[in-house]
């Protein structure tokens, strides 16, 4: 389903990604883990093309993310994003967040877009809060309407950029509850996080990246069991110890 | 003081009233024009397209750098040059004062823009919206709620720069309190009438401001 090979991206002189290469198959779920600044959220917009990058190739369920001319547009489209900090549209209800792309990309009448609006709501425990606006919910809420909101346009995978990283820390469950639901149904995950206990109850694959470079790619047992670098037995062994 | 004569004021109240309509008039037309085209401007100079900025920011610099009056008597000049017949004073005033304001009103419009986190822009550009779509909906909508107090603030200045276009002879507020003054010799209480006018309607405006701006902080 997308496929990294050795992608490259620079910041001016500064090198952010170091020829990183993995892959996410149909229905899989791979979590990326590694101390901040590896590069993790840097490598997860360019699947969908949020980022830029200088080299390498991605290719997303058989389309060029990289190659000129790619509709990238057409491609987000089919590719659910949620982010770190929610990035619910303050200016608009809960139920105009979840319509918006539904009826401007997708043209989807306004009955069937609030009709999707509604189920997905009441499949997040978010649904009496549908004429709110984000500044009115808790962080966890928001996420699970921003989760809503990428789910609505019916995509063939999601990626999440540290989505419970901005949370208090009673609200994370909440969260990742929904997001462990959305892997059991066999939705093609790609997650940046550093919830290990959600990597092991649903992660298939695990690639922790330091520095810019994938250094582990592993079934997800064999990580947490057998680590092979100094540098993830030295992350998990922070990360896990305390 | 007992030689003050007030009087004059309600017997040129129609015609000085007129002068005020035009004022308003003109204001209220060149702030519409100034934020559309301003707005044009501001997307231009961010669009990263370097030819469109370098275009904008130009027109901006140059634009900010002359006084008001020069392009009121350009565009009264030039325009009907360019068109090959005369287009009236009002709306050669009107095209000066929206051309001229767009540039400072692109100026606004651009930082509020860039006031809208980039997470916004990547989060309506995730589920597939393109740029079009992106700036009307997500970003310009936020964009102009943060701008609100300073454009209001950016049309009192300019309510008050409509007294220029006396230059092109068109009658405006203060044109036709001076004309009043002169022709009924009653300069002192024409101009202290003239003064409080603009004091009521541009305090008016500063308090709209101020409770704006209370309400976005909220």
């Amino acid at each position: 389903m997308i496929e990294i090979e050795n992608l490259s991206k620079w910041y001016g002189d500064f090198r952010v990604l170091t020829d990183c290469s993995t892959k996410v198959a149909s229905g899989e779920v791979v979590v990326v883990c590694g101390p901040s600044g590896s590069g993790k959220s840097t490598l997860i917009k360019c699947v969908n093309g949020l980022e830029p990058a200088q080299k390498g190739r991605i290719s997303v369920d058989g389309m060029e993310v990289m190659a000129r001319g790619s509709d990238l547009t057409k491609l987000r489209a089919r590719i659910g994003m949620v982010f770190q900090h929610f990035e619910l549209y303050p200016h608009m209800t809960v139920r105009e967040n979840l319509c918006l792309a539904q009826q401007k990309v997708l043209g989807r009448n306004r009955d069937e877009a609030v009709a999707k609006t509604e189920a997905l709501l009441q499949r997040v425990g978010m649904a009496q809060h549908i004429d709110k606006h984000p500044g009115a919910l808790s962080g966890g809420q928001q996420q699970r309407v921003a989760i809503s909101r990428a789910l609505a346009m019916d995509p063939i995978a999601m990626l999440f950029d540290e989505p419970t990283s901005a949370l208090d820390p009673e609200m994370i469950n909440e969260v990742l509850d929904v997001m462990v639901e959305l892997a059991k149904e066999g939705m093609t995950m790609m997650v940046v996080t550093h919830e290990m206990g959600f990597a092991r109850k649903v992660a298939d694959r695990v690639v922790f990246m330091d520095a810019g470079a994938i250094v582990e790619d592993r079934p997800t047992e064999e990580f947490f069991g057998n680590p092979e670098s100094d540098r993830a037995k030295d992350f998990l062994s922070k990360i896990l110890n305390h | 003081m007992g030689d003050f004569d007030f009087g004059v004021i309600a017997g040129n109240l129609p015609f000085l009233m007129q002068g005020l309509q035009l004022s308003l008039l003109l204001t209220f037309l060149a702030v519409l024009g100034g934020i559309f085209f301003g707005t044009i401007l501001a997307l231009m100079r961010l669009s990263g397209i370097l030819p469109l900025s370098l275009l904008a920011g130009t027109y901006v610099n140059l634009i900010r750098s002359v006084p008001l009056i020069l392009v009121i008597f350009w565009f009264y000049f030039l325009v009907p040059l360019a068109l090959g017949r005369p287009i009236g004073n009002f709306y050669s005033a009107l095209i000066a004062f929206t051309l001229f304001e767009a540039a400072y009103f692109s100026e606004i419009i651009r930082a509020g823009i860039q006031s809208v986190r980039k997470g916004q822009v990547h989060a309506a550009q995730a589920t597939g919206l393109n740029y079009w779509q992106t700036q009307r909906y997500i970003v310009l909508p936020q964009a102009f709620r943060n701008m609100i107090p300073i454009l209001v603030t950016q049309g009192i200045i300019l309510f008050q720069d409509t007294s220029l276009v006396f230059v092109v002879s068109l009658r405006d507020f203060m044109t036709v309190s001076s004309i009043v003054a002169r022709t009924e010799g009653r300069l002192v209480e024409m101009y202290i009438f003239a003064a409080l006018v603009y004091f009521a309607i541009c305090f008016a405006g500063s308090l709209f401001v101020r409770r704006l701006q209370k309400a976005s902080t909220i």
